[in-house]
């Protein structure tokens, strides 16, 4: 094969799993979003990493796009099935205001991804979104290309049981079946993830994940001890539960103080002692425990009377923390508003 | 005179909701520009103006609108004469009611009213310029359209279906000066996403249909015609092959696309072997596909999709499309191998993970309440001398459920029962059990979510009907004992449509079964239980359930029989518990009602409950038991007839012959008539009135058995 050839095939040829990743990537930072890498406690979905459950609430404007592994153990199929994944990967993209153009701009991605919309057939259809266990809704629709779902389109309107203002576009991007279907294979195992740009040599998605799939299902469908399951979740949700209501303590504390001084109150030092507080570490936590149902769930091991409840109790955790840190995000306002001189003078030293 | 256009244009709204939303916006403006005297048109208002919709935009356009409403005068009334003049004199009342109307106080008149003479003055009404008054009153039409479900982009306190982008309002050429949602109006229109110009000025209301078409946009009838043609032709290419007719998709593709075409795709024949329930909820409720069949209604390899665009030059879509079909029937026919690994009989224990309801426990907890309320049905109907096989309601009500655990059922939820059927089908369950027996389970199981709406069929055998009856009351029983039965528009668990399956069902295969009787039977299986505990003891269980399923049944006679309300009114006043009897007695009265004689009688019904009711409440009473020498010889003669007229009718009503209990029961009117023609019935004589009374109260007992003939509404005076 000659040079024009190559030149002409590549130009031609679908991009790579990684590239389809990259090509998202930079079309996203070109719109000013913020390029995040992905969580990396597990998730179910790429909502409930914080660059989501967190940063829709509250005032503030936000823009990021990362790829988030989403875990789902009842999901899995040992490898076996052509379409179903334990852990498939989403393109997370959080416009918050969403831009009054982000229908057509969401259509430019994928025009970025080389789809010739004027030779598909594109369609909004319904599909409104909810997760009882982050007191979370929107309204949407998922995005069908040629009959294929490849986009859940959400406007969040609730997020944590707070309603959320402004809200938030949620574009989520379903990257194997987007791969799948530009690199027209039937098996998510086939899709190209990487080609050897000097020996083009392909590296499917099977090499790289297969093991992933059939180890993970055994662990989360036979393995995984329950008992040892459970103490795992009660730890986390114990810890994560005293946090919260540290927090609580730490704001009647503040109160008090603020009023008990008066005009002579140290605002932005009460101001900072909410803001270092580890809320995020909390939601970590409460993530852990998420997941840790999805085991129990996946592994039969959840029963009637006990569902309803764990599926609460998690609940109460994300909403407890999302309570907190609204109130937290206006503490961190108002030391930016109090002292930003004096924030920029100390020369904090950073995690290094 | 102007046309008068307006568009809203917002992001996809949801197919479901376009039609009802357009018709709302349509009849709002109406009435609008009725109410402001704006529009001059006299025809008949249902066909007044045009209503467009698609997708992206809801619109209306109204021609014959007016400029400016008319002038008019207005009648102002202002305070009393007595406050207006002291002594002849006017008041400052007087003086301020004058300025206020711009009139000096000589020229005002005065009106008179009952509560006494007014000051009013005759006040020239200018007509307001059209574009103020639609300026001003349009954006509460807009966001008076309701929607099942809306929401916020902007502002929290503004909702819409979907965010508002755009707003054409035009009378003629001139642009309607409407804001709604930060929104400015104008004649800048959007054409197809795709294919189409993406915006586009009208130049007048008149062309904005043309400028649309232009556009790559159809109106919903246009898109239809043009779906139903391209679905015949893509199927022609097919040799004896048509599509399946199917409103509801049909419809749903019409409001999913705006410049829609169809094309044919093929799938792997080797896929045909899965069922077509299976193939076809797949394609229609997954993929919105259309199901082709051959001239005896076989599925054949080939599918229709609708699409939202011109063309699909190079195949692509076609390619695309197959590759989605392919992979959702290798996921179900995976799931249908995988399910076989577990027979439906050990899926039963499964089900103890399976929640019915939060407080009602587990589908286990459920399977095992139903099998045994099915199994006293059955006796039940047994008795009665139906044909009905026991062992096959015993064991299809233990299996019902079971398909609940399977993969396919969790994949495709609206195969629930279905997939149980086809599973109980093609799997041996026990090694002895007869093939005849596991298919009549199989059937049983398949049907029992019978009947899912009015339209549906009730299950297909009587084992069938019995499980689904089961199911259903089982249901009703918990949900009303734990006190949520449906309130209002509020029915999130379908109590009704599953009540009103339960009497549909009763009622066509007659089953001899009270509704009491099976409430409290359907209750009795929640004795002991955990949920039990969480019932409220402030719940009147048999009070609201009764009504609840008397109510349904009046539905049912009403609405679906179609029985005129008063004749089932009367028949449901004498006894609305066995339903299958109550059908029977409605069919009878509405035979005979034409009769003149049935009508004479009912109005003597009528008058006798009066005179009983206006007898007690002037503290008059009838004797206890009716002594025949007390009355005048006529009455005589009327009670006469009550011992063998009632005996006849008794005999006739026990066999259900109640037309002809009826027709007896008519008899009687020459005795009434003359009754009421020569007797007073409150005479002065105590001894004779409370006699003749009751011998009315003993008339009203002994002949209201079959319906309750005062309910009759009648034209003859009472």
């Amino acid at each position: 094969m000659n040079a024009i050839d190559k030149a002409t095939i590549a130009k031609a040829a679908p991009p790579t799993f990684q590239e389809l990743i990259l090509r998202l990537q930079s079309f996203w930072a070109a719109r000013s979003c913020v390029l995040q890498q992905p969580h990396d406690v597990e998730v179910g979905a790429g909502t409930m990493a914080p660059e989501t459950f967190l940063r829709v609430l509250g005032p503030k404007p936000y823009k990021v796009a990362y790829v988030q592994p989403s875990r789902r153990p009842a999901d899995g199929r040992y490898g076996e099935n052509p379409n179903r994944l334990f852990k498939h990967m989403q393109m997370q993209v959080i416009l918050k205001p969403p831009p009054e153009r982000v229908q057509e701009i969401y259509l430019e991605s994928l025009e970025a991804l080389g789809i010739d919309l004027r030779k598909h057939d594109l369609k909004f259809e319904e599909d409104n979104w909810e997760s009882p266990t982050l007191g979370a809704w929107g309204i949407g629709w998922q995005v069908m290309l040629d009959g294929l779902e490849i986009t859940q389109f959400t406007y969040f309107q609730q997020c944590g049981g707070v309603d959320l203002d402004p809200m938030s576009a949620e574009l989520t991007y379903g990257l194997e079946r987007i791969g799948a279907f530009l690199q027209d294979v039937d098996s998510i195992y086939d899709i190209v993830w990487a080609h050897d740009p000097d020996t083009g040599r392909e590296v499917k998605y099977g090499e790289v994940r297969l093991a992933d799939e059939l180890q993970f299902s055994v662990y989360n469908f036979e393995k995984a001890d329950v008992e040892r399951t459970w103490e795992h979740f009660d730890l986390y949700e114990a810890e994560c539960h005293a946090l919260i209501e540290a927090y609580g303590v730490l704001c009647k504390d503040v109160k008090l103080r603020l009023q008990d001084d008066g005009p002579n109150a140290d605002v932005a030092g009460l101001a900072r002692d909410k803001q270092r507080f580890p809320l995020l570490g909390a939601y970590d936590l409460c993530l852990k425990c998420s997941h840790l149902f999805n085991i129990l769930d996946a592994r039969g091991a959840i029963s009637v009377t006990e569902r309803v409840g764990v599926i609460a109790r998690v609940r109460n955790l994300a909403v407890g923390i999302a309570k907190h840190w609204v109130d937290q995000q206006k503490a961190a306002q108002a030391t930016e508003v109090q002292a930003p001189n004096d924030q920029q003078k100390e020369k904090v030293p950073t995690h290094a | 005179m102007p046309d008068f256009l307006l568009e809203i244009g917002t992001e996809e709204i949801p197919a479901r909701m376009i039609e009802e939303a357009a018709g709302a916006l349509w009849a709002s403006v109406r009435t609008l520009l009725e109410q402001e005297h704006l529009s001059s048109y006299t025809g008949d208002p249902a066909n007044y103006g045009d209503v467009f919709s698609t997708p992206r935009r809801l619109a209306v356009v109204f021609p014959q609108v007016m400029d400016r409403q008319p002038d008019s005068i207005e009648k102002v009334v202002g305070p009393s004469l007595k406050v207006a003049y002291k002594d002849g004199a006017p008041t400052p009342a007087a003086d301020a009611f004058a300025k206020k109307v711009g009139q000096p106080l000589d020229k005002i008149g005065k009106i008179v009213t009952p509560k006494g003479e007014y000051l009013a003055a005759n006040v020239a009404r200018l007509g307001r310029p059209a574009l103020d008054l639609l300026a001003e009153m349009l954006p509460s039409e807009i966001s008076g359209i309701p929607w099942p479900k809306s929401m916020f982009w902007r502002n929290p306190s503004e909702r819409f279906v979907r965010p508002l982008r755009w707003l054409v309002a035009m009378l003629d050429e001139q642009i309607v000066p409407l804001e709604f949602a930060g929104i400015q109006a104008g004649n800048t229109s959007r054409g197809h996403r795709i294919i189409g110009q993406e915006t586009f000025q009208i130049s007048k209301p008149s062309l904005y249909v043309e400028a649309l078409r232009e556009a790559k946009v159809l109106g919903a009838g246009e898109r239809e015609q043009k779906i139903r043609k391209a679905l015949d032709a893509a199927t022609r290419t097919i040799p004896g092959a048509r599509w399946r007719d199917d409103n509801d998709l049909l419809k749903t593709v019409v409001n999913l696309t705006e410049y829609p075409t169809a094309i044919l795709g093929s799938f792997e024949p080797e896929f045909l072997t899965l069922p077509d329930e299976i193939l076809v909820t797949v394609m229609r409720d997954h993929q919105k596909y259309f199901a082709v069949e051959d001239e005896n209604g076989k599925l054949l390899p080939y599918f229709l999709a609708v699409l939202n665009t011109e063309s699909d030059p190079d195949g692509l879509i076609r390619h695309g499309n197959e590759r989605v079909l392919r992979a959702r029937f290798n996921d179900a026919r995976f799931f249908w191998q995988t399910d076989q690994k577990h027979s439906l009989r050990d899926r039963v224990e499964m089900l103890k993970n399976v929640t019915f309801q939060r407080d009602l426990g587990s589908y286990y907890d459920k399977t095992i309440r139903v099998r045994r309320l099915a199994s006293w049905i059955s006796e039940t109907i047994k008795q009665s001398g139906q044909e009905i096989r026991l062992d096959v309601v015993y064991e299809a009500a233990f299996m019902a459920k079971a398909d609940l655990t399977t993969e396919l059922v969790k994949e495709f939820t609206e195969l629930q029962g279905i997939v149980g059927g086809l599973y109980a089908k093609a799997q041996p369950l026990d090694a002895d059990l007869p093939e005849a027996i596991r298919f009549a389970i199989a059937d049983a199981i398949y049907d029992h979510y019978k009947p899912e709406s009015m339209d549906d069929e009730t299950p297909r055998t009587i084992e069938g009907a019995v499980l689904s009856i089961a199911d259903k009351a089982d249901s009703i029983a918990g949900m009303f004992a734990l006190g949520l039965q449906p309130t209002g528009s509020k029915d999130p668990f379908a109590l009704r449509r599953q009540a009103n399956g339960i009497v549909r069902i009763i009622a066509e295969r007659k089953f001899p079964l009270s509704l009491a009787l099976l409430m409290e039977n359907a209750r009795a299986g929640y004795r002991g239980s955990a949920a039990e505990k969480k019932f409220p003891a402030t719940v009147n269980y048999s009070g609201s359930v009764d009504g609840f399923l008397k109510e349904r049944l009046e539905f049912y006679l009403k609405d679906v029989r179609g029985y005129a309300y008063d004749v089932v009114n009367a028949v449901l006043a004498a006894g609305s518990d066995d339903l299958t009897d109550a059908e029977a007695r409605a069919e009878a009265v509405a035979k005979v009602r034409p009769s003149a004689d049935f009508e004479s009688i009912s109005i003597a019904f009528k008058r006798m409950k009066n005179i009983l009711r206006q007898a007690s409440e002037a503290g008059k009473n009838p004797t206890e038991s009716l002594d025949r020498e007390a009355l005048p010889l006529i009455a005589k003669d009327l009670a006469d007839q009550i011992g063998p007229t009632g005996d006849i009718v008794k005999r006739l009503s026990a066999t259900k012959q109640y037309s002809q209990a009826l027709q007896e029961l008519s008899k009687l009117r020459p005795w009434i008539d003359h009754f009421f023609e020569k007797i007073m019935v409150m005479v002065e004589d105590e001894r004779v009135r409370s006699n003749q009374l009751a011998l009315l109260r003993d008339l009203l007992r002994e002949f209201s058995t079959i319906a309750d003939f005062s309910e009759i509404v009648t034209e003859g005076k009472v």
